[in-house]
């Protein structure tokens, strides 16, 4: 089985400005391979590359068996590309847009219709109305069905799901989970930590260099301490407890909780009676287990941590 | 205790044309809460922020922000409060301190005040030797975190953020958290809208907008009791879809 991407040391400098700095990666077909990490972190300068919409200034990266660099014209009718922000032509119609795509691709709605139609079912009752006119949710599912249009072998999605609510984000990746049946293979990004878990591989990325690469459970089982879990209902005051007491060694806010590592993986009771002390009557901690956030916040760390 | 309402909204109703974006919103915020404003995309949510900001006016209904009438004298809304968007906060072009010093101005802080405040601030963010250094030369994390900064530099009774934490790294947006905790723990009333779900958790009271309506209002823990829910984006999930 062919590798639908192959990258070997890619590089990319912006002025004074490391964007990327020898990643190495390679994704399997059908696989739906996901990049996180924050802003800045290189996620759209490596997704232009692969792309073939920027050159990279080391490396080596194949693409559905095609270089790149040299095999530009050929992969940019294979791949299927949503980039960060909405690209579509807000002037036109949800059908014009769908319609001036498929023309593009050389192909026609219909032929590839079958496709598209659980994604486009939701917009297609809107398909008069301008594009510019859509709510962030159906400007998505709009982008989704013209990157598709074409039934592309790779679809890149940079950042699909930003600025988007939590109940669209979780439809737009039960839609992309459906499309693993047309063994298409998905490269996405993202900054949402929870949605690494729904990809098969993910690669950790942060200020143009790798953190990670594996499964994300196996990512999730490479924290290296035990993980705690506190809870107060003196939410502010417990953090700056927690980081008061000599045993912890991190304490972050997670949710309704704090996630503390201890320097001994461990604690006695003079921390229940350092948080009293702070006037923390009701506090409740007990072990946890790492989510893949958790093991990004080590991975982060661990440059500047002693 | 009582508290005393920095936002009181009875009956708000905005209207475009024939649409209904905020569909008889009543609620209240307290001094020295975090808020949290949540909703789908499309819910009403930005519209509902522009009127409580002073930036629009309400179609009817009665909107009161930092004692003032939001129909009758936005403008003094918009000097009492403070204000953060995702999308623009600071000049990139300007220094850190040039820009301090513009909001200041705008604000009618006096010159000596503004200095004394500047450096109590570069001192707190450890960002003394970067003072004079451009905007468009920080990491987006430490932009953020300068941007909230600089939105309650003037001390204002209440601050609006509107998803202030997009696509920040996961180390920042924790920090940036504590330093919203530590102003509301100042006095300093919080309202805030995010797409974050653990974010909600941070906040005292959360309410949920859907189709122009408030489904929901509580504190977090209150609403996961009432939805059987584990989590915000559980009840989120259960009730901010539209039909």
């Amino acid at each position: 089985m062919q590798k639908i991407i192959l990258a070997s040391g890619i590089s990319k400098k912006f002025g004074v400005t490391q964007a990327l700095k020898d990643i190495s990666f390679d994704v399997n077909e059908g696989e739906i391979f996901g990049f996180i990490g924050p802003d800045g972190a290189g996620k759209t300068t490596l997704f232009r590359i692969i792309t073939t919409l920027l050159l990279p200034d080391e490396g080596e990266i194949k693409v559905l068996g095609l270089d790149a660099v040299a095999g530009f014209k050929e992969l940019r009718k294979n791949i299927g590309y949503m980039p960060g922000r909405f690209s579509l032509y807000q002037d036109l119609t949800v059908e014009e847009n769908l319609n001036f795509y498929a023309t593009v691709f050389g192909t026609t709605v219909k032929e590839n219709y079958d496709l598209i139609s659980d994604i486009y079912s939701h917009i297609e009752p809107f398909k008069s109305r301008l594009a510019g006119k859509l709510s962030g949710g159906m400007k998505q599912k709009l982008a989704l069905s013209c990157a598709l249009i074409h039934k592309p072998k790779l679809l890149v999605l940079d950042e699909p799901t930003t600025g988007v609510d939590a109940v669209s984000r979780s439809e737009f990746w039960d839609m992309l989970k459906k499309l693993k049946q047309h063994n298409i293979t998905i490269l996405v990004s993202t900054p949402y930590m929870d949605e690494a878990m729904r990809c098969n591989k993910v690669a950790l990325i942060q200020n143009g260099q790798l953190l990670s690469i594996d499964d994300p459970d196996k990512i999730k089982g490479g924290f290296s301490r035990k993980l705690f879990s506190a809870r107060a209902p003196e939410k502010y005051r417990l953090i700056n407890a927690l980081r008061e007491y000599p045993g912890t060694l991190s304490a972050y806010p997670f949710g309704d909780s704090v996630h503390i590592t201890f320097r001994d993986d461990e604690f006695d009771d003079s921390l229940y009676e350092h948080l009293k002390k702070a006037g923390i009557e009701n506090a409740t901690i007990s072990e946890s287990e790492a989510g893949i956030e958790d093991r990004f916040l080590e991975l982060m760390n661990k440059g500047t941590m002693a | 205790m009582i508290k005393n309402a920095v936002i009181t909204v009875k009956n708000l109703v905005k209207k475009f044309g024939s649409f209904t974006a905020n569909d008889n919103l009543n609620f209240e915020v307290f001094e020295g809460e975090i808020f949290g404003f949540l909703g789908a995309n499309g819910a009403g949510k930005t519209t509902a922020l522009r009127i409580l900001s002073g930036l629009s006016s309400p179609t009817s209904g009665e909107v009161i922000v930092a004692g003032y009438n939001a129909k009758k004298d936005p403008e003094k809304i918009k000097k009492n409060i403070g204000y953060m968007c995702q999308k623009f906060s600071l000049y990139d072009d300007l220094t850190i301190r040039e820009n301090i010093m513009l909001y200041g101005g705008i604000y009618g802080m006096s010159k000596t005040l503004i200095k004394q405040r500047t450096e109590d601030l570069l001192e707190k963010l450890s960002f003394q030797e970067y003072g004079d250094r451009m905007i468009s030369d920080l990491p987006l994390g430490l932009k953020q975190k300068l941007a909230f900064s600089v939105a309650v530099f003037h001390e204002p009774k209440i601050v609006f953020l509107d998803e202030p934490t997009g696509g920040v790294d996961p180390i920042t947006r924790r920090q940036f958290w504590e330093m919203i905790y530590e102003t509301a723990d100042r006095g300093i009333t919080v309202f805030v809208t995010t797409h974050y779900m653990d974010e909600a958790e941070y906040c005292d009271r959360i309410s949920i907008m859907s189709e122009g309506r408030i489904v929901a209002l509580d504190t977090p823990e209150a609403l996961k009791k009432q939805y059987e829910a584990k989590s915000v984006e559980e009840v989120f999930i259960k009730i901010a879809r539209p039909k």
